[in-house]
């Protein structure tokens, strides 16, 4: 059963990337323009036959985001005195509302706040929905901008960065988030303006239920792989994820988007094989993630088995009934894989083994499927990397899809891995040497590392999930995560913009004999051992001395 | 060639058009599909007992009396405005401690229903598992004078399957099973509940939203 669940679901995914592939390739590349869409051009002052070079796009996209964060600042601040507030909420203070908009800008949606306490029903509705529309619609857009690099030769441009953010709001976001949203609703995801209820339970005691429109944003919130949750127990709680039903449509939402862009890449590089391949290693790397957790967390903790709990049971601590440890597993690993961030099952809870699965996936860049968008241009990197690597061991240039890839855009790479784990490892390192970064532990032990190391490696990855013991509503938490969060977006985008302009720059060679074929199983598995190393490499050190440590210490019933 | 300024007014007059679609026509729409579709879902499928409001069927509540089928374990205490989990690693010795009395406290003390000793993740789990209903089965039979064959066939009524027979997992609503245990159980004696004016408040602009209250008579 559990087996079956993993495979049911990603033959789901494997059966509509193609069609959703093709149909933002045709989405990105039309040339004709829509009456509604020129509307939206002019108001907003856009000239939309002009396509812009890399610098352009680029900086288009920084102005944009940094006019968003403002926005969702002041709107949070400002909160008490705004309409939609009926639970009379007062403004949220000056560092977490800091947070939570770079964080809401950033597509990673981390939440040092309980929705249900801290934001009114206009902070999330215009705050925070505008972000989980548009933070992903940039992904989006940055990806194609990175395709049409890859695709075109001897070329200046890489399309209008307004053009696209319309497109992909009006005709991929809002049709798909609709009819999302009306299947949610029909699973119990309220979708009303009510404050909190008052009820008294059938033991007479009183209980109060918030209410709100939670069914237009959950739908959003997975589709754009943002994570960020109306409620603080997030897609655990019943009104997020009522059903197996609405956790299946949430977990096909968090990947469909991004299944469907390696067979964009493929459509418009006139290579659908080398979009299978890129596709492949993201389906071997998100099968084995899946089965690892999930069979980590049937096998349970022996610390609490020798109480008395049913060793068939498995781990059920920080999960659902409903969801059960399959489901509970699954979404964890694919929330992880994509930049989504939302969780079913705290994961704080998993066991060492089962915990480090998400940890590791966001370490290695959220390239499995990955972000909207953000998937996509991470595993770019990569895939730069593996022909570099390839090059070398022939002795030839390096070629891609005949461009070379010469010095500059390796070095453009490196940078772009560089800088996520710098943020990772240096800002764990910081929060584990000091009073401000170890005092808002949860758990002891090894466990308390984990907590430290999940909380920098969620906010530069711009995933959102937590090891959620961590009380991270703290200055040091506030402010540092964010910068992680800046540094995760958009210190890694203006890197991988630059390879895209110098790519779409060069001429196009013939493919010759000596040319590394980038469209078989060979080259799959080149992908796949590139990303692994590099994730070592990296993060082995760190895992060692907190999950697989922990995992140790749990066989041998050591508690702290 | 754009300069900055013409970048930050195209920002914001973008800003405010994707606002209007997104957080303006895109909610409300799906407000009025789901309002007329599945009204009683979308205003957060709440379930009335004898004329009252005692809860909605998606939000777990707490259940100590021995004649009810006791929720799992909340980290929140059941209160929905403190949704969460309790976050305690597996190595947590506060963790090993909490499961350790609850597995005293519990009907059984060995093979005991994993579900029955830990909290769920949203501290608001409306189910339990079928195997941590069934073993709760002889005390609530016996505290509401039922055989024990009866509750068991009321359990089995109440155990929602499988999606496709794959995803999720078979459960029982408590709430659910409880309401239909106060509709079976001849020897019943809510005493919690007599005569308490109980009223929903809520709803926009003081117009309830919910059934006005009633006092329960029994």
């Amino acid at each position: 059963m559990l087996t079956l669940k993993i495979l049911a679901y990603f033959a789901l995914i494997l059966a509509v990337a193609k069609p959703l592939g093709a149909y933002m390739a045709r989405l990105f590349s039309r040339e004709k323009t829509y009456a509604v869409e020129r509307a939206i051009y002019r108001l907003g002052g856009i000239d939309e036959t002009k396509e812009q070079s890399w610098t352009a796009y680029t900086i288009a996209m920084l102005v944009f985001s940094a006019v968003t964060l403002f926005l969702t600042y002041v709107i949070e601040r400002l909160q008490h005195l705004l309409p939609l507030n009926p639970d009379r909420l007062p403004a949220v203070a000056p560092d977490l509302a800091w947070n939570t908009a770079m964080s809401f800008t950033t597509n990673t949606n981390w939440q040092a706040y309980s929705g249900e306490t801290t934001m009114s029903h206009l902070t999330q509705m215009l705050g925070l929905t505008l972000h989980n529309f548009v933070s992903a619609a940039v992904g989006i857009v940055l990806a194609i901008a990175i395709i049409r690099g890859i695709a075109r030769a001897s070329a200046k441009t890489l399309g209008n960065f307004w053009v696209d953010l319309t497109r992909c709001t009006l005709w991929l976001l809002l049709p798909l988030a609709l009819v999302s949203a009306v299947l949610l609703a029909s699973q119990g995801v309220t979708q009303n303006f009510h404050p909190t209820q008052q009820i008294k339970t059938l033991e007479g005691k009183a209980q109060k239920i918030p209410q709100g429109p939670i069914a237009s944003q959950e739908a959003i919130k997975e589709l754009g792989t943002n994570g960020g949750g109306f409620f603080n127990a997030n897609s655990s709680h019943p009104y997020e994820n009522p059903t197996p039903f609405s956790n299946l449509l949430e977990m096909f939402l968090i990947f469909a988007i991004s299944a469907g862009l390696p067979i964009t890449l493929g459509i418009w590089t006139r290579k659908p094989r080398h979009g299978w391949a890129v596709f492949w290693a993201m389906a071997i790397l998100f099968l084995a993630a899946a089965f690892v957790a999930t069979y980590a967390e049937q096998h349970g903790n022996p610390i609490h088995q020798r109480l008395g709990v049913a060793r068939s049971d498995g781990n059920m601590e920080g999960k659902e009934v409903r969801f059960g440890i399959g489901d509970s597993s699954l979404f964890a690993t694919i929330t992880t894989d994509a930049s989504c961030g939302a969780v079913n099952a705290m994961h704080d809870s998993f066991t060492p083994i089962g915990g480090s699965i998400p940890l590791l996936n966001i370490m290695l860049g959220e390239i499995v499927f990955g972000g909207v968008g953000a998937g996509l241009y991470g595993m770019f990197l990569f895939i730069v990397l593996a022909v570099f690597i390839a090059g070398l061991m022939v002795g030839r240039t390096p070629e891609y899809l005949g461009k070379k890839i010469e010095a500059h855009d390796v070095k453009l790479a490196m940078l772009a891995v560089l800088i996520l784990a710098f943020s990772i490892l240096v800002g764990t390192a910081v929060a584990a040497v000091t009073t401000a970064g170890t005092s808002s532990l949860a758990n002891n032990g090894p466990h308390g590392l984990s907590e430290m190391t999940y909380a920098f490696t969620s906010a530069a990855g711009n995933n959102g999930s937590a090891f959620a013991g961590l009380n991270a509503n703290t200055r040091f938490y506030d402010i540092g995560l964010a910068l992680a969060m800046f540094a995760g977006r958009f210190l890694m985008i203006i890197p991988l913009m630059g390879i895209a302009g110098s790519l779409a720059a060069k001429r196009k060679l013939a493919e010759g004999v000596g040319t590394f074929p980038v469209d078989g199983p060979l080259f799959t598995f080149l992908l796949i051992g590139v990303i692994l190393i590099v994730g070592a490499l990296t993060y082995f050190p760190v895992l060692s001395l907190g999950p697989y440590v922990e995992q140790f210490l749990m066989n041998a019933g050591k508690v702290f | 060639m754009n300069s900055m300024k013409d970048h930050l007014l195209i920002s914001l007059r973008m800003t405010l058009v994707i606002a209007v679609l997104t957080c303006g026509i895109y909610p409300l729409v799906v407000f009025g599909i789901a309002q007329s579709v599945f009204p009683r879902k979308a205003n957060g499928s709440f379930v009335e007992s004898n004329g009252r409001v005692v809860g909605s069927e998606l939000i777990g509540q707490s259940f100590t009396s021995e004649w009810y089928f006791h929720s799992r374990p909340s980290a929140a205490g059941y209160d929905a405005t403190a949704s969460g989990g309790t976050n305690l690693g597996p190595t947590s010795k506060r963790l090993a401690d909490s499961i350790a009395a609850a597995v005293e406290a519990y009907d059984v003390h060995s093979n005991v229903p994993a579900d029955a000793v830990t909290s769920s993740g949203s501290g608001l789990d409306p189910d339990i598992s079928p195997a941590n209903a069934y073993a709760q089965a002889a005390r609530v039979a016996h505290a509401n004078g039922l055989p024990v064959e009866q509750v068991h066939a009321l359990i089995k009524q109440h155990i929602e399957g499988r999606f496709l027979g794959i995803f999720g997992e078979p459960r029982v609503n408590v709430l659910r099973l409880n309401l239909a245990l106060l509709r079976v159980g001849p020897a019943f004696q809510p005493v919690p509940l007599r005569s308490l004016p109980l009223t929903v408040d809520g709803g926009q602009a003081g117009k309830p939203v919910l059934h006005e209250g009633h006092t329960v008579s029994r």
